[in-house]
């Protein structure tokens, strides 16, 4: 009874999404206030029906309804209650559901916290919020009900996938969804804006806050992806430039762009046209994700069964979106005015190289990812474009980038100095020189390439407190006064600051791991030792161990660094789930400032064991780095000037070059 | 040095497409030089790959025919139906793999005639078919969409 109460909500959800696109879109045309008045209630509704639909939904997983197909296959009443919820949206119905749900969220943000819009830009914002909502609403009635009985009811499930039933994959779905969709925000608002012929400072602080909120979460989802597919897959690395993880990085490297280019908008009143197209290809490149994972058309070892039919509709969507808006762009952007000019040397010509590097790279990126697919239509060949592929174009794109990225914040708007920064930065290029000297020295023997990539890491961190310190007046060497200018800094400066030294941090992090990883494979006995990266390991042996849903082979091994004494004790295991009997691996994983030290147990070979060892250098700063970037993004979201929000240009801006 | 507002445009775009150039020349270069072809067994023998030259092969495990020896080397065949072909590979093999199931491996001929993997590609679900492999197979009438083995 409540699965058909939530399919009747997904309709009742459909018709709202209808009214809330047409009336306020035919309203803001119009200028008509009544029409334009139904926008925010019908957003809201639709995020209160969508809602309902999820929590049905939820429902039938908690309480393990087998009536229900999705349940039937996706579930079983031994699964701990998180990976009953998480099974929810562990599957391609329920995980549409709860991506229609963001997306009707974020429409009725936009109703509840826009107040301050100008009334037609608020309608018409809102109103294609609800066309995105009808095309997404229509394809999961028509095509993944989710509320789908089976007739008679099964007694027990099959199961969640085991290797998803797992924290970080309960949480990986929701934040990278609310990255994904959040820049649905930021297309409303371009192709409200090209629809009204109006982009100004307003609009640009309106869309600023909401890219950056999905680029949190994009930057969250992405980190908590990796660090996933790290310790679940076994494979002792992080990122594997699989066209699904591509999928997720191309929305944030152009979120990334826009993000920067969004604050020339808004203070200078440049670049309104591209930052308008960024907006359209940001949300175009979620949706090209959405399209490429939900539909199998690639192979990749994240590829789970999918079916084809979906594909064509999610395909039709995305072709009808991005046309729609790009016709739109091609017809309207030139009646977008011109904005400010500046030097080739300013904060805006800086930002401009970090839009152009970005974009570079996002295109590099979707080159190789998509390159199979369309060699395989037009020749037949299979092929697959690897790591190799993408360090040599992404890397060499992304060098320039990072070098440059200290100086953005130290040159003013308008005309900047560069001799100046140089200087403000010259504490930061003496810390970054001595690091590649160290690292050189330290790692004698080693990849040149690596200690130089260390000196970039520590440039970037310390270029960033540059700044600070620089904005703080810390050269004026009166320490007093530089404390409370300090205090006085913007929260956004902090946030700049933070995102940028947390990109220096991720930086350390993936040069260490792919300079110097350490790995050794061998066939180990009960009190076998195996030497890695100056640490022994020793196998103490194996023994059986039962979890809710589960049956463990459980190996331990002794951990000490080579002559010294026993540090630490951890446990690999080898996991079979019932019912599927599905088999995984689960790594111990001992984390040192170094790195970690990464132990899997392979099959049974004789009376011993095939186990296989990783040190990966600095690897955990990757992760660190990039929770930096988040709290960065948080920070600089909680400043004042968005909460405030609306155009008020009057007020002084402090500490601000 | 003062610019128009014209030459500065021009000079941005110029630049742009510039950046723009050299990303492209290095795309171009990168593809050429570091894409990987998939085969089946049977690819393998009419094409003659040459020795050295990485590929992914792909294909069933073929019944019975996984050797984990003694160490951490372990054998097996890959089939599809017509032609198959000997794998060796060093290191811990996917969860997943079975006797009977689709693999896709990465690496490159011996002299030997023998395909030695350097990785070997796990799937992630029971009832998942590397897509290539499924198409290969299908070409051949071995298997049929939609097929599931429980």
């Amino acid at each position: 009874m409540i699965s058909e109460f939530g399919h009747f909500a997904l309709i009742l959800a459909l018709t709202c999404a209808i009214l809330q696109t047409v009336l306020p879109l035919y309203g803001a045309y119009r200028n008509d206030g009544a029409y334009m008045r139904v926008a925010e209630p019908a957003a809201v509704m639709q995020f209160a029906m969508t809602g309902l639909a999820f929590a049905a939904l939820t429902h039938a997983f908690i309480v393990s309804d087998f009536s229900i197909k999705l349940v039937y296959a996706n579930s079983h009443s031994a699964k701990p209650m998180i990976y009953k919820i998480s099974g929810v949206w562990g599957n391609h119905e329920g995980s549409m559901l709860l991506w229609i749900m963001t997306l009707a969220l974020f429409g009725a943000c936009v109703a509840a916290f826009g107040a301050n819009l100008p009334r037609d830009l608020r309608a018409r914002v809102i109103g294609v919020q609800g066309l995105i909502g009808v095309a997404f609403l229509l394809f999961i009635i028509l095509t993944s009900n989710p509320f789908e009985r089976l007739d008679p009811a099964p007694f027990e499930g099959r199961g969640l996938n085991p290797i998803l039933q797992d924290p970080a994959l309960a949480l990986h779905p929701p934040l990278l969804y609310i990255g994904y969709v959040g820049l649905s925000v930021a297309f409303s608002f371009a192709v409200a804006a090209l629809l009204s012929g109006r982009v100004d400072a307003a609009w640009a602080r309106w869309v600023r806050p909401w890219t950056l909120a999905a680029w949190m979460f994009l930057t969250a989802g992405i980190a908590m992806g990796s660090w996933w597919a790290y310790y679940e897959l076994g494979w002792g690395g992080w990122w594997f430039w699989d066209p699904v993880e591509n999928a997720s990085f191309m929305p944030w490297l152009v979120a990334t762009a826009l993000l920067h280019s969004a604050i020339v908008v808004e203070r200078r009143g440049a670049l309104k046209i591209w930052t308008v197209l960024l907006s359209i290809i940001a949300f175009s490149l979620s949706l090209l994700g959405t399209f490429l994972v939900r539909s199998g058309v690639l192979t990749s070892v994240h590829s789970f069964a999918s079916d084809p039919e979906r594909g064509v509709f999610i395909l039709l969507i995305l072709c009808l979106t991005i046309g729609g808006a790009l016709t739109l762009f091609a017809w309207r952007a030139p009646s977008l005015k011109a904005g400010g000019l500046f030097a080739p040397i300013s904060r805006e010509t800086s930002l401009v190289v970090n839009n152009l590097l970005l974009s570079t790279s996002c295109i590099a990126v979707l080159t190789g990812t998509l390159y199979p697919l369309v060699l395989e239509a037009i020749t037949g060949a299979k092929i697959s474009v690897g790591p190799p592929y993408f360090n040599l174009t992404f890397g060499i794109i992304m060098m320039p980038l990072l070098l440059l990225v200290p100086f953005g914040p130290m040159l003013s708007w308008k005309r900047g100095d560069a001799y100046a920064a140089s200087q403000r930065l010259f504490v930061a290029a003496i810390l970054g020189f001595l690091a590649v000297l160290v690292t050189w020295y330290v790692m004698y023997g080693g990849p040149v390439l690596a200690a130089f990539g260390i000196g970039v890491g520590v440039w970037l961190i310390a270029g960033a407190l540059s700044e600070l310190a620089w904005r703080a007046k810390v050269q004026d060497r009166n320490f007093k006064l530089a404390w409370q200018r300090f205090k006085g800094l913007p929260r956004s400066a902090f946030g700049t600051t933070l995102a940028h030294a947390g990109l220096g941090i991720a930086v350390l992090g993936i040069v260490g791991v792919t300079a110097w990883k350490a790995e050794v494979v061998a066939v180990m006995k009960p009190g076998d030792t195996q030497q890695v990266a100056g640490r022994t390991v020793k196998y103490l042996g194996e023994a059986p161990r039962t979890g809710p849903n589960y049956r463990d082979i459980v190996g331990r091994f002794e951990i000490s660094r080579t002559g010294g004494p026993v540090t630490n004790t951890v446990e690999a295991t080898k996991r079979v789930y019932f019912p599927s009997r599905q088999p995984t691996s689960e790594v111990a994983i001992r984390t040192y400032w170094s790195g970690d030290l990464y132990v899997v147990m392979g099959d049974e070979v004789g009376d011993g064991r095939t186990v296989r060892v990783y040190f990966n250098p600095l690897i955990p700063f990757i992760w660190l780095g990039t929770f930096i970037m988040f709290i960065g993004g948080l920070v600089s979201l909680s400043d004042r000037r968005y909460r405030v929000g609306a155009p008020k240009r009057a007020a002084p801006k402090p500490a601000e070059a | 040095m003062a610019m128009t507002r014209k030459q500065r445009r021009t000079t941005l775009i110029v630049s742009a497409l510039a950046v723009l150039g050299a990303a492209v020349g290095l795309v171009l270069y990168a593809l050429e030089d570091t894409i990987v072809f998939f085969y089946t067994p049977s690819e393998v023998a009419e094409k003659k790959v040459q020795v050295g030259q990485r590929f992914r092969l792909g294909g069933l495990v073929a019944d019975g025919s996984v050797d984990r020896g003694s160490g951490t080397v372990v054998s097996f065949t890959v089939t599809d139906k017509d032609k198959s072909l000997p794998v060796r590979f060093d290191g811990i093999l996917p969860d997943l793999f079975r006797e009977g199931q689709g693999v896709v491996a990465e690496g490159k001929m011996t002299a030997a005639g023998t395909f030695e993997a350097d990785t070997v590609l796990a799937k992630h679900d029971e009832n998942y078919m590397p897509r290539e492999v499924a198409d290969a197979l299908k070409k051949k009438g071995v298997w049929q969409h939609g097929e599931k083995k429980e």
